[in-house]
C-alpha cells in the first residue's frame, strides 16, 4: 500500500515496504541524492534529514514511521541554498571531500533551531553523532557557532 | 541533477565545436613545446620568473601531458574551461590545479569552469591520484599551459589589430593594444585556438609578485556550493534508467571460496531479481574482485535484505587461522632475527660491540582500515557498444584498463567517468568494486550499482599493514649515539601483487626506514619476513605511519633515559644542516625517494630541523604545564615534505584529550595555503583517530570489527580542538612537495610523547586506546 508523506514541501505517495529505511526511499525511489549512506546503523550521521523539523538518521527511520509526516532533506533546507548554516559552511570553507557535509548541515540546522543561544559544549555534544573522516571538525564547530551567533 | 558530469553524459554541441578548433592546429608544435621540453629539461632561459625543474611525474605511467589544447578551451562568451584530470577526494586538487593554470593565463576565476576528465591517460597523462603527487607533479605543467594559452591569445590579438605581439598586454581576462584596443578573452577565443601552441622557449611567465590566486589561499573549492546544497555528485549519485542495485556477500577470509549456497529465501524478498555467483581471483589477487554471491535487486534495501537471507557455506582456504595476537608474537620473534639488510652505513656490529650502553625498544601497530565516509561504490552499464562506468576512484585509467581486460573488451570500448570521491585515503586507488559492477551489468544486461555497505568496507578492505618496529642504538661513554639499528617487520603490500616472500620492498623501505636522516656514523636498516594473511594495501601515509610512530617515540624515550630534553636530543640526532649524501650513506641501490629525482628533492636536515623549531616554539616548548597536561613533539619527512607536530594533551578523568596541536610544514612553494591548512587540520584528526581508535584485529581469519560502533573515529566531542598550521614560506623555485599525506605520520608519536609527559606512562602499541 502506498505511503503518503510530505517531502521538501510537496506530497509524495510512495510504493515501498513499510520497513524500508527512509534513506533508501529518498535515494532509490524519489531520486534525491543529497542524503548520503555512510553506515546504515545510525552511527555516522551522513544520512541526517529532518522529520517534522527535527534531525533524524534516515537510515534508522522506516517508511512506516514517516507516514503522514513532513520530511526535509538538504535539497529542501532552503530553496537557494542560503540557510544560515549553509552560508556559514561556505564562509568558513568547512568541507574537504564533502560527503558527510549534507548530514552535518542538517544536524546543525536542527541544533541551531532548537537552541538559539547554543553554547560550545552543546555544539560539541550535538554534533558528536556526525562523523567526518576528513577531519573538518574544527571548522564544523566554528561554522555552527557562526550560524547560531554570528561569531 | 548531474551538474557534475554533463559533458561526459551528453556530448553535445560544445564538444563538437571544440573539436573543430583543435583539428585546425599543427600538433607538432605542442609536442615540441610541451612534452619534449619537459623531458629534455631545457630550462636555462634567464627569465628569472619561472625556472622549470624535473619531477618524478615524467616517470609515472604515461607521464605528463602539457598540451593546452587538451586542457583548456575558451567559449565565445569568455568562459574558460579547464580540465581537472586528477581525482578530487578532499585534498583540493580539482580546484588548485585549474587555479594555477587560470592565474598564469591571467583569467578571471569567476569565469572559469572546471570539467572532470574521464580515465584517459594517453590523452591527459598520468591520472593516478595517489602519493601526494598532484600539485608537485602538475603545478609546472599547469603554469606552462596557462602561459601558452595567454601567448596564443596575445598573438591572435596582435594579428587582429595589426600590431606586434609584444605590444599586446594581457590583464585579467582582457587583452589590450597599444592604441586603446581592448578585447575580452571570448572575443579572441576562436582566433587564439587557431594559433600554433608556442614552444616553451617562447613563453613568458608571471613574476611571483603578480600572482593573483597562486599562493594566496583565497580561492574557494569549486564544489563548495554544490556540496553544501546536496548537488555534488559522488559515486552512488549517478542515476541511469533501469539501473539495478547489487550487494555482494564476499568471502570473510582472504582466499576463501563459496562451497555451496542456498538463495531460495533471498529470491523470495520483494525487489530481489537475481542471485549471481562472482568468481574470486587466485592469489595474488591484485585489484580483482574477491568473489562471492551477488544479490541484484531493484533497490538497495531489497538487495541488503536479500543478502541477509543467503545461506552460504564457505571454504575458508589457507588463511583461516589468522589471529592478531599470535601473529604479533610471531612478528616480535622475527624482529630479533632480521635476515635482509636494506641499508648498511659504516660498521653497525662494530658500533654495538664497542658500545658502553645499548638502548632498545619495540613498537607495534595493528591493522587499520580506511573507512572513507563514502564506502566503495561503482555503477556500470554494459551494452553491445561496450562498458561505461561511473565511480569514485583515484585512478580511473587503471580501472579502465582492468575492466577492459576483465570483460575482454578493447580499451576504446570502456569509459570510466570519475565522480567526486567521498574520501579516498588509498582505498579508492583499488578498483575491485568497478570490476564487480562491470561483471554484474554484463550478467544482468542492465546498468548496475554495486554498493558496499560499511560492514563490507571494514571486513573486506585492503588492510593497512600491521607491524613491529624494533629500534636499537649504541652509545659511547659520553652518551653520544654511535650506532642506529632499525628492524622493520610487516606483511608487505607486494603480497597483493606478487608471490609473497614476506619481505618488504623498496617503496615501503623508503618510507621512514632506510631514509633515516640521523647524524650517526653507523646505520643499519633491515627486515625479517612476515607472510600476509589479509589483503594488504596502502592507507594514507602508508609505511610512514608505523615508522614515524616507532622512531619518534623511541627518540623521546632515549632522551628521557639519558635525562635529556627531547627537542635537543632530536636536533642533535638530526645534526648540522646538510643534504644526506645517498652515495656514501650505505643506501640500497633501489632507494626510493617518493619517485622524485634526489637532486631536486634531497633529504635536507636543515629543513627537517627548522620545522622542529617552528612547531616547538609555537607550542611553547619548555613551559611548565598544569597537572595532567603534557606537550609532545615529533617530526617526519614523507612525500618529500617536512612536518613537525607539537601536541598538547590533557588527561580528563582518564580520557585523552588534545586541546592544541601545532603543525610546522615545509612543503616547498605553497600553492594553496588554505588547502594546506585544511589538510593539516584533517591530518590532526585522522592522526588522533589512528593513535587512539584504529585497530583492526583478526580471529579465525576474519576481521572482528564491522562498523563505527567497534571501529570508531575521533568525533566532534573529542578532537584536536585548536590546530594551528605554520607554513614555512618559500619562493616558487623551492619545489612544491606533497600535502595530502605527510601531515599524518607525526601526529600519533607527538601524542604518545605528550601522554608520557602528562602521565609518565609510555605507550608503545597503536592504537593506544582512548583512555589512560
Amino acid at each position: 500500500m502506498p505511503i503518503d508523506f510530505s517531502l521538501n514541501g510537496s506530497q509524495h505517495s510512495i510504493d515501498a515496504p513499510s520497513d524500508m529505511p527512509l534513506l533508501w526511499a529518498i535515494r532509490d525511489i524519489v531520486g534525491l541524492t543529497g542524503t548520503k549512506y555512510g553506515c546504515g546503523a545510525g552511527l555516522c550521521g551522513a544520512c541526517t534529514v529532518h522529520v517534522d523539523g527535527k534531525a533524524e538518521r534516515s537510515c534508522m527511520v522506516s517508511m512506516g514511521e514517516v507516514a503522514g509526516k513532513s520530511v526535509t532533506t538538504i535539497e529542501g533546507l532552503h530553496p537557494e541554498g542560503e540557510h544560515p548554516v549553509q552560508r556559514a559552511w561556505r564562509e568558513l570553507n568547512v568541507p574537504q571531500c564533502g560527503f558527510c557535509q549534507t548530514g552535518q548541515i542538517m544536524q546543525a540546522a536542527s541544533l541551531v533551531a532548537e537552541k538559539p543561544n547554543i553554547t560550545d559544549a552543546e555544539i560539541l555534544e550535538g554534533m558528536r553523532g556526525n562523523v567526518c573522516r576528513c577531519g573538518c571538525y574544527q571548522r564544523i564547530v566554528a561554522a555552527v557557532r557562526h550560524a547560531a551567533t554570528g561569531i | 541533477m548531474l551538474s557534475y558530469l554533463p559533458d561526459h553524459l551528453l556530448p553535445g554541441a560544445r564538444e563538437a565545436a571544440r573539436r573543430v578548433l583543435i583539428a585546425a592546429v599543427d600538433r607538432r608544435s605542442v609536442l615540441k613545446g610541451g612534452i619534449a621540453a619537459f623531458a629534455l629539461g631545457l630550462f636555462t632561459r634567464p627569465s628569472g620568473a619561472f625556472e622549470s625543474y624535473p619531477t618524478g611525474g615524467l616517470q609515472m605511467p604515461r607521464g605528463i601531458v602539457a598540451d593546452p589544447l587538451v586542457f583548456v578551451s575558451i567559449d565565445p562568451d569568455g568562459t574558460v574551461t579547464i580540465v581537472a584530470h586528477r581525482s578530487e577526494m578532499g585534498q583540493g586538487s580539482r580546484t588548485s590545479l585549474p587555479m594555477v593554470l587560470a592565474d598564469e593565463l591571467d583569467a578571471d576565476w569567476s569565469r572559469v569552469r572546471i570539467l572532470q576528465a574521464p580515465g584517459d591517460e594517453p590523452r591527459y597523462g598520468n591520472q593516478d591520484t595517489d602519493g601526494s603527487r598532484s600539485l608537485r607533479h602538475h603545478i609546472q605543467p599547469m603554469r606552462q599551459m596557462g602561459a601558452a594559452v595567454r601567448e596564443m591569445l596575445r598573438r591572435a590579438a596582435a594579428k587582429s589589430w595589426g600590431v606586434e605581439p609584444a605590444a599586446v598586454t594581457v590583464e585579467f581576462h582582457t587583452l589590450k593594444g597599444p592604441d586603446g584596443q581592448s578585447a575580452d578573452f571570448g572575443e579572441l577565443a576562436e582566433a587564439a585556438m587557431a594559433e600554433l601552441v608556442p614552444s616553451f622557449e617562447d613563453l613568458t611567465f608571471k613574476d611571483e609578485a603578480a600572482f593573483r590566486y597562486i599562493g594566496k589561499g583565497e580561492v574557494q573549492i569549486t564544489d563548495l556550493h554544490d556540496i553544501t546544497t546536496g548537488k555534488a555528485i559522488y559515486g552512488a549519485d549517478v542515476r541511469l534508467n533501469g539501473m539495478k542495485v547489487a550487494v555482494i556477500a564476499r568471502p570473510p577470509v582472504l582466499g576463501g571460496k563459496v562451497k555451496s549456497y542456498d538463495a531460495s529465501e533471498t529470491l523470495a524478498v520483494p525487489g530481489v531479481e537475481r542471485v549471481i555467483e562472482i568468481a574470486g581471483a587466485p592469489a595474488p589477487v591484485n585489484f580483482l574482485p574477491l568473489g562471492g554471491i551477488a544479490v541484484v535487486a531493484t533497490n538497495t534495501w531489497a538487495a541488503e535484505r536479500g543478502r541477509e537471507r543467503l545461506k552460504i557455506e564457505w571454504d575458508d582456504g589457507p588463511h583461516a587461522s589468522y589471529e592478531s595476537a599470535a601473529y604479533r608474537a610471531e612478528m616480535e620473534e622475527a624482529s630479533k632475527a632480521p635476515d635482509k639488510i636494506f641499508r648498511d652505513q659504516g660498521d653497525v656490529p662494530g658500533a654495538f660491540a664497542a658500545a658502553s650502553t645499548i638502548f632498545e625498544r619495540s613498537y607495534y601497530q595493528a591493522h587499520m582500515a580506511h573507512i572513507p565516509m563514502e564506502p566503495p561504490v561503482a555503477i556500470a552499464s554494459v551494452t553491445t557498444d561496450g562498458c561505461e562506468i561511473w565511480t569514485s576512484v583515484q585512478s580511473p585509467y587503471g580501472a579502465r584498463e582492468d575492466v577492459a581486460k576483465d570483460l575482454a573488451l578493447p580499451i576504446e570500448q570502456v569509459k570510466v567517468n570519475v565522480t567526486l570521491l567521498g574520501g579516498g585515503f588509498g582505498r579508492k586507488s583499488k578498483w575491485d568494486f568497478a570490476i564487480e559492477a562491470a561483471r554484474l551489468s554484463k550478467a544482468v544486461n542492465a546498468p548496475v550499482r554495486v554498493q558496499w555497505t560499511r560492514e563490507d568496507d571494514i571486513h573486506n578492505s585492503f588492510m593497512h599493514t600491521t607491524s613491529v618496529e624494533r629500534l636499537r642504538v649504541a652509545m659511547d661513554d659520553a652518551g653520544k649515539v654511535t650506532g642506529w639499528h632499525h628492524t622493520s617487520v610487516a606483511p608487505s603490500i607486494l603480497s597483493t601483487f606478487a608471490p609473497d616472500n614476506g619481505h618488504q620492498f623498496f617503496i615501503e623501505n623508503g618510507m621512514g626506514h632506510v631514509d633515516a636522516p640521523w647524524d650517526v656514523a653507523n646505520i643499519r636498516c633491515d627486515n625479517a619476513p612476515a607472510l600476509a594473511h589479509a589483503r594488504i594495501g596502502w592507507f594514507r601515509s602508508v609505511s610512514n605511519v608505523p615508522r614515524a610512530w616507532a622512531v619518534q617515540s623511541f627518540i623521546a624515550e632515549l632522551a628521557h633515559e639519558l635525562g635529556r630534553d627531547h627537542k635537543e636530543m632530536l636536533l642533535e640526532l638530526i645534526g648540522p644542516p646538510r643534504t644526506i649524501d645517498v652515495a656514501t650513506a650505505g643506501m640500497p641501490e633501489d632507494f626510493w625517494n617518493y619517485g622524485e629525482p634526489y637532486a631536486e628533492y634531497p633529504i635536507d636536515t636543515g629543513r627537517l630541523a627548522h620545522v622542529v623549531e617552528v612547531a616547538a616554539d609555537a607550542a611553547g616548548w619548555g613551559a611548565t604545564l598544569p597537572e595532567g597536561e603534557g606537550l609532545g613533539l615529533a617530526v617526519h619527512r614523507s612525500f618529500v615534505t617536512y612536518v613537525a607536530v607539537a601536541a598538547r594533551v590533557r588527561i580528563v578523568d582518564g580520557q585523552i584529550r588534545v586541546p592544541e596541536m601545532h603543525f610546522a610544514v615545509d612543503c616547498g612553494f605553497a600553492a594553496n595555503p588554505e588547502r594546506i591548512r585544511s589538510q593539516m587540520e584533517g591530518s590532526a584528526v585522522m592522526g588522533m583517530t589512528l593513535a587512539l581508535n584504529s585497530g583492526i584485529t583478526f580471529a579465525d581469519g576474519r576481521v572482528q570489527q564491522s562498523n563505527f560502533h567497534d571501529y570508531d573515529v575521533a568525533r566532534a566531542d573529542n578532537f584536536p580542538e585548536k590546530v594551528e598550521v605554520h607554513i614555512v614560506p618559500h619562493p616558487f623555485s623551492v619545489h612544491a612537495s606533497g600535502i595530502g599525506e605527510p601531515g599524518v605520520p607525526p601526529v600519533a608519536p607527538a601524542m604518545g610523547n605528550a601522554i608520557f609527559a602528562a602521565t609518565g606512562r609510555r605507550l608503545r602499541d597503536l592504537p593506544l586506546g582512548t583512555n589512560v
